[in-house]
């Protein structure tokens, strides 16, 4: 991570890889989704709402996992002062509000046939809907403090604190046995039948190669944007 | 109870809220990029 501290030396990874996950990722996640809808049984019990799986659950990982990379970065923007720490943290909160957002509607739409619900204040549900609001915030954070000129590093603890969330997110299915059903997928195996499961690899992998594109491509565009104000500043000194 | 009409809405949600995020950033990224090369030559 510290070899890519210095931004020309980061871009000069960024550009091929931007192209490189953009490609994988729409190549995985469209035969993960084209697979899903198509080639994959209906389940004894759910039918074919199964098929939200295939989506539900990358977002779910990718809604969490996002706000991990932001706990990193503020870890790293507040103990090693790492360069482009904060610009990373900016640049995955757009992405992770997006899949906490898609796990939340897509989880919704799965609810009303199988559970006859669109929404239940259960436990996972409501850490999800709060970690989405988390994201909300960060961004406003983020932004209102860049305006300002800031160092970043309310955003940074507010990142810290809000991971706080996480393993009551991982965990609300054992704290609170309400409607959201327990783990299916764990370290040490599945429940889900292996007809049912195989598109289920291509979809996380695809679909986590995307949100690494955007945030890599979200990072371009602020490092472009910080040259920019640089620039400006000393135009106007001298 | 028809499951299609929720399977392809989970499916569409899913698929425009993914390809908006990709085009909103590949738009801003390209959007600065050219306005810092713009100042350089500048």
């Amino acid at each position: 991570m510290h070899a890519l501290a210095n931004p020309a030396r980061f871009l000069r990874f960024a550009k091929p890889a931007t192209t490189w996950l953009l490609l994988v990722g729409f190549m995985l996640a469209v035969g993960g989704v084209a697979a899903g809808l198509t080639l994959t049984p209906p389940d004894y019990l759910q039918g074919e709402t199964v098929r939200i799986l295939y989506i539900h659950v990358p977002s779910a990982w990718l809604g969490m996992a996002g706000w991990g990379g932001i706990a990193a970065a503020s870890v790293s923007q507040l103990v090693w002062r790492h360069p482009l720490a904060a610009v990373g943290g900016r640049a995955v909160a757009p992405a992770g509000a997006t899949f906490a957002a898609i796990c939340l509607i897509t989880g919704s739409i799965w609810g009303r046939p199988t559970w006859g619900t669109w929404w239940e204040w259960d436990g996972r549900l409501t850490s999800m809907l709060v970690l989405f609001f988390l994201y909300l915030g960060y961004i406003a954070l983020a932004s209102a403090e860049r305006e300002r000129g800031g160092e970043g590093r309310i955003t940074a603890i507010y990142g810290l604190v809000g991971a706080i969330n996480l393993p009551i997110i991982h965990y609300s299915v054992l704290w609170w046995r309400t409607l959201h059903q327990g783990e299916s997928i764990g370290l040490t195996g599945s429940t889900i039948d292996n007809s049912i499961l195989w598109p289920l690899p291509l979809t996380m992998i695809g679909f986590t190669c995307l949100f690494g594109a955007a945030t890599v491509m979200r990072m371009r565009a602020e490092l472009a944007e910080a040259k920019v104000e640089a620039r400006m500043r000393r135009m106007g000194r001298e | 109870m028809n499951p299609w009409p929720f399977v392809i809405s989970a499916y569409w949600v899913a698929i425009c809220l993914t390809a908006g995020l990709l085009v909103w950033a590949f738009v801003s990224m390209r959007r600065a990029e050219a306005a810092a090369d713009d100042l350089k030559r500048k």
